[in-house]
């Protein structure tokens, strides 16, 4: 059934790149039902599995031998850290599917991409076996290059995404050493998930650990990104179209994020404990960097571009925290995991959100320059309130899933790193600000210019940007719908770390 | 001991056919040369089928000790005719009609032949022979085209292929006398554990300066670039992965030779290999054309490859990594190949421009076989990759592993300058004039390009087998 899920989107895909004929209406349409059908198969996956696992368990297992001389097995599966990421995507593809109803730019082969890419990251979450997951990243890599160079929009676009491909191929390319230095010391050898965390290959080795983790740390890192390996993402943003972004920070950051939770933290505990005090440091600077150069920004979707850093810096300092064995009692760094978890979601729904409307200022407005705009409360009160919305979502406001993901994060960090959890409260603060300022620059006072009486958002970008703000609302109030799986998966990781 | 005739049922097809072809040749008109054409893919398919139904036979050694039949020699003797069959589809149209069409067969059936001998040999005057029967071939096949590269290209691998040619002879008559008077393996291993270690290493580095020139490999690297733009797309092409094949895998039977405690060779070929995929990769970077940039590239590629050869006694998962590399990047490199012999008027990779809109099926294959020679999973140089990555780092030579992903970051970026002109939009492009079995080719190669890759699985179990008894 998973395979299923993997797979269904590859099929219309390609019939659409087969099918040169298609009308573009067709082809919409086509992207429309197949992202739903998606979504639906993704959604029942979910209430069954709440319904009859408890969030450590892996289910719906597909594990047989593809290259065994090499180990290397096609295994798949989901748990409790996994499936919140792979219901995520399904919704954020799906939206995106519904925000491109208008696009006239080529949509029978922008489908075709989507669609491969959905099945991509799919794919990656489900992966239990590192060369099934080094596949699909290398592979997001590929699309995403081409999301970018074809549909972007200025000049400078194939230069972007030509930064993009080489900074991440460079990331995937550590991870693929750090992979092999895993599949090495594993006795007998094998690339499988599983068997490496229980092995623990790399225990008590000191050193090799270290640079295994150093590898993989730094490959996850570029993707995930974390400062100082960021530079790629605001020029990929800038240049990416609405749903290229949309699906850039909502998915594809979660690849380097989940990879932490799933391969560095169970595979090599001892380094990760080791190295704890590093990865909190780098949270910590990643989250007051991406604040405060977000706050320099006068370009709306830069802005948010550089949140992403702030916010994947969130993940990094909890995850840290939770290697801070020492000082600390388990249940406050499982709280933590838990947090970070949510955050990945969470950031994802809200994310998503904010680069869509961006794309709607672009596309109605034709500038993502903050200064251009003004007053637009009055005449376009659709896209101002869902903007509010999401702006409000993004700083933390309760009420909202990223509140649950960072009181979590901070109330789990608190204790094992005290100092560094009380600095990144101040970025907190500065997101607020930004947020206020952007609302205030955009949307209140007088109108700057004539590009001051854009159009409202239309009913389909509506359509796509109301169910993601919807479902952050649905986390913040009702929390227990995600917590119940992801509580016992983070206490699990929580454990393995401490062994 | 065996000497059956028929045990080289798959080499007497190959020269067979070459004689079969030369005569065929010379007695039709120059309008019936197709008869010359089949006959020679009749003899390249004969000797692909004849490798095949041998190639699970248990290795054993044949006319005293001379060739060595297992594993390794399989490979050879099937990978090098298949590509010697995709180099014929991918140039046929340049060439059909022309006044030496028979002659580029005949090249191509002696050097293919030559390559699988190199392969085979186990005894240093029969890998002598083989050295001589590889390169002369290529020479002419270089300047097949008579125009003056093509001259260029002929002189230089001539050049560089004689000098290196006498430098392995006189390495191997130094191993010969060292060893205690014995030219094969089987009794010179012997001879050379007691050798001194200085006529040692001389003889050794002597006789591997040959087998470099045939890789391609630094320091003997510097005819591929202009061999590669100089002759003819179809003759680049084979130039650049059928010697490899041999070259590689003598390569790998000479390094067991020699006792590692006397001479370091793995420290040796592990900083050749470095060397050559760093300057392979620097190289490539400049390039316009996409034929250079392609010479380049192969030549990183040699690099990658000798990884496999620095670990050949510490792991063993070396020689199973070295062979199926060899044959996926024969047919990502022939698909490269033939993605420029489709467009002869294409001369700068600008001039590939919007190719994707006009031509999406060569495009495609073009995407394939470039992210393929990088490494781009599912293909199969990806596995490939893996594997020759996992066993040099169990050899031990995990710094090695670290440079070479290092230089395939690099390389990533010289082909995107070539994928991305090919698929931005454009309407100012050059006209380009599609040859059609061309394309038919590249898209063979395209597609087993991946599905090596996928189904790698069988592959890999297969060449698991022993290389030396």
């Amino acid at each position: 059934m998973l395979s299923l899920l993997i797979f269904l989107p590859l099929a219309p895909a390609v019939v659409l790149v087969a099918g040169r004929r298609i009308p573009d209406r067709v082809a919409r349409w086509i992207w429309l039902v197949a992202s739903l059908l998606e979504l639906g198969l993704a959604g029942a996956m979910w209430i069954d599995y709440a319904g009859h696992y408890d969030g450590t368990e892996l289910a719906y297992e597909t594990d047989f031998d593809w290259i065994p001389a090499a180990g290397v097995g096609y295994h798949i599966g989901v748990d409790g850290l996994s499936l919140p990421l792979v219901v995520l995507t399904a919704v954020v593809f799906a939206s995106c599917a519904v925000y491109a109803m208008r696009e006239q730019r080529r949509p029978r082969q922008l489908a075709a991409l989507f669609l491969a890419l959905e099945t991509v990251s799919i794919g990656l979450f489900a992966a239990l076996d590192l060369i099934v997951f080094f596949l699909f990243f290398d592979l997001s890599l590929v699309g995403m290059y081409f999301v970018i160079a074809g549909w972007g929009h200025r000049a400078t676009a194939t230069r972007s995404a030509f930064k993009f491909f080489l900074y991440t191929f460079l990331g995937s390319l550590a991870l693929l050493v750090g992979f092999i230095g895993l599949y090495v010391a594993a006795d007998p050898h094998t690339f499988d998930m599983i068997e490496l965390t229980e092995q623990l290959p790399l225990a008590d080795t000191g050193l090799g650990g270290g640079l295994v983790l150093l590898a993989v740390g730094v490959g996850l890192a570029i993707k995930t990104p974390t400062f100082p390996f960021h530079t790629w993402l605001p020029p990929a943003h800038t240049d990416a179209p609405a749903i290229g972004s949309a699906v850039l920070a909502a998915v594809m950051l979660k690849m380097g994020t989940y990879g932490f939770v799933r391969i560095a933290m169970p595979m090599l505990p001892d380094s990760w404990r080791q190295w704890a005090w590093a990865i909190v440091a780098i949270g910590v600077v990643s989250v007051l960097y991406g604040a405060l150069v977000a706050l320099a920004q006068s370009n709306f979707k830069r802005m948010i571009a550089y949140t992403s850093v702030n916010h994947m810096g969130y993940i990094l300092l909890a995850l840290g925290a939770a290697g801070l064995v020492a000082d600390s009692d388990v249940e406050a760094r499982a709280v933590a995991v838990t947090g970070a978890v949510t955050q990945m979601v969470s950031h994802g729904l809200i994310t998503a959100a904010l680069f869509l409307l961006a794309g709607v200022l672009l596309s109605h407005g034709g500038t993502y320059e903050m200064d251009h705009y003004g007053g637009l409360a009055r005449t376009t009160p659709r896209f101002a309130g869902l903007t509010a919305i999401a702006a409000f979502a993004s700083l933390g406001l309760p009420g909202f899933s990223g509140f649950i993901a960072e009181f979590q994060i901070f109330a789990g960090s608190l204790g094992p790193a005290t100092w560094a959890t009380a600095l990144a409260l101040l970025g907190i603060l500065i997101t607020a600000g930004l947020f206020l300022w952007a609302l205030h620059r955009i949307f209140l006072g007088p109108p700057k210019d004539e590009l001051s009486h854009i159009a409202d958002t239309t009913v389909t970008q509506t359509a796509a940007i109301a169910p993601l703000l919807a479902l952050s609302v649905l986390i913040g109030v009702y929390p227990r719908v995600l917590l119940d799986v992801v509580d016992p998966a983070s206490r699990m990781v929580v454990e393995l770390v401490a062994r | 001991m065996n000497d059956e005739p028929l045990d080289l049922l798959p080499e007497m097809l190959l020269f067979g056919g070459a004689v079969a072809t030369l005569l065929t040749g010379s007695f039709v008109s120059r309008q019936r040369q197709w008869l010359a054409r089949l006959v020679a893919v009749a003899a390249l398919s004969g000797s692909l089928v004849a490798a095949i139904t041998v190639a699970s036979d248990p290795a054993m050694m044949i006319y005293g000790s001379t060739y060595m039949l297992d594993t390794a020699t399989s490979l050879a003797r099937i990978v090098a005719p298949a590509a010697a069959l995709l180099v014929i589809g991918l140039s046929v149209e340049r060439i059909a009609g022309s006044r030496r069409e028979s002659e580029f067969y005949v090249l191509i059936l002696l050097a293919s032949l030559g390559s699988v001998l190199l392969a085979g040999s186990t005894d240093l005057l029969l890998l002598i022979v083989a050295y001589l029967l590889a390169s002369i071939p290529l020479y002419a096949l270089a300047g097949w085209g008579r125009d003056a590269r093509g001259a260029e290209a002929a002189l230089k691998l001539y050049l560089m292929g004689a000098l290196l040619g006498i430098v392995m002879m006189l390495g191997v008559t130094v191993l010969y006398g060292v060893g205690g008077g014995s030219t094969a393996y089987a009794t010179l291993a012997a001879g050379l554990a007691t050798a001194p270690a200085s006529a040692l290493a001389l003889g050794f580095v002597a006789t591997l300066a040959g087998l470099l020139f045939k890789v391609g490999a630094v320091p003997a690297h510097f005819w591929v670039p202009d061999a590669v733009q100089g002759a003819s797309t179809g003759a680049a092409a084979f130039l650049t992965t059928v010697p490899k094949i041999g070259g590689l895998i003598a390569t790998y039977r000479l390094v067991l030779l020699i006792p590692d405690e006397r001479v370091a060779w793995p420290l040796l070929i592990a900083v050749v290999a470095a060397a050559t995929m760093t300057l392979g990769n620097l190289a490539a970077f400049a390039q316009d054309s996409p034929a250079r940039l392609l010479g380049y590239s192969t030549v990183s590629q040699a690099g990658y490859l000798l990884m496999a050869v620095a670990v050949a006694t510490k792991t063993d998962q070396a020689l199973p990594a070295l062979l199926f590399y060899l044959a996926v990047y024969a047919v990502t490199n022939l698909g490269a190949f033939a993605a420029v012999a489709a467009f002869p008027n294409a001369h700068t990779i600008q001039d590939y421009r919007g190719l994707a809109h006009r031509r999406p099926a060569i495009a495609t294959v073009l995407l394939v076989c470039l992210l393929g020679l990088v490494g781009t999973p599912p293909t199969g140089v990806f596995i490939g990759k893996v594997t020759v990555f996992a066993a040099t780092w169990e050899g031990g030579m995990a710094w090695l592993v670290v440079v070479a992903a290092v230089n395939t970051v690099a390389s990533l970026y010289y082909y995107l300058r070539w994928i991305a002109p090919a698929f931005a939009r454009s309407s100012d492009a050059l006209p380009l004039d599609p040859r059609h079995a061309t394309i038919g080719a590249a898209t063979v190669c395209g597609v087993a390009a991946v599905a090596l890759g996928v189904a790698s699985g069988p592959t890999l179990s297969a060449l698991g087998g022993a290389v030396l008894p």
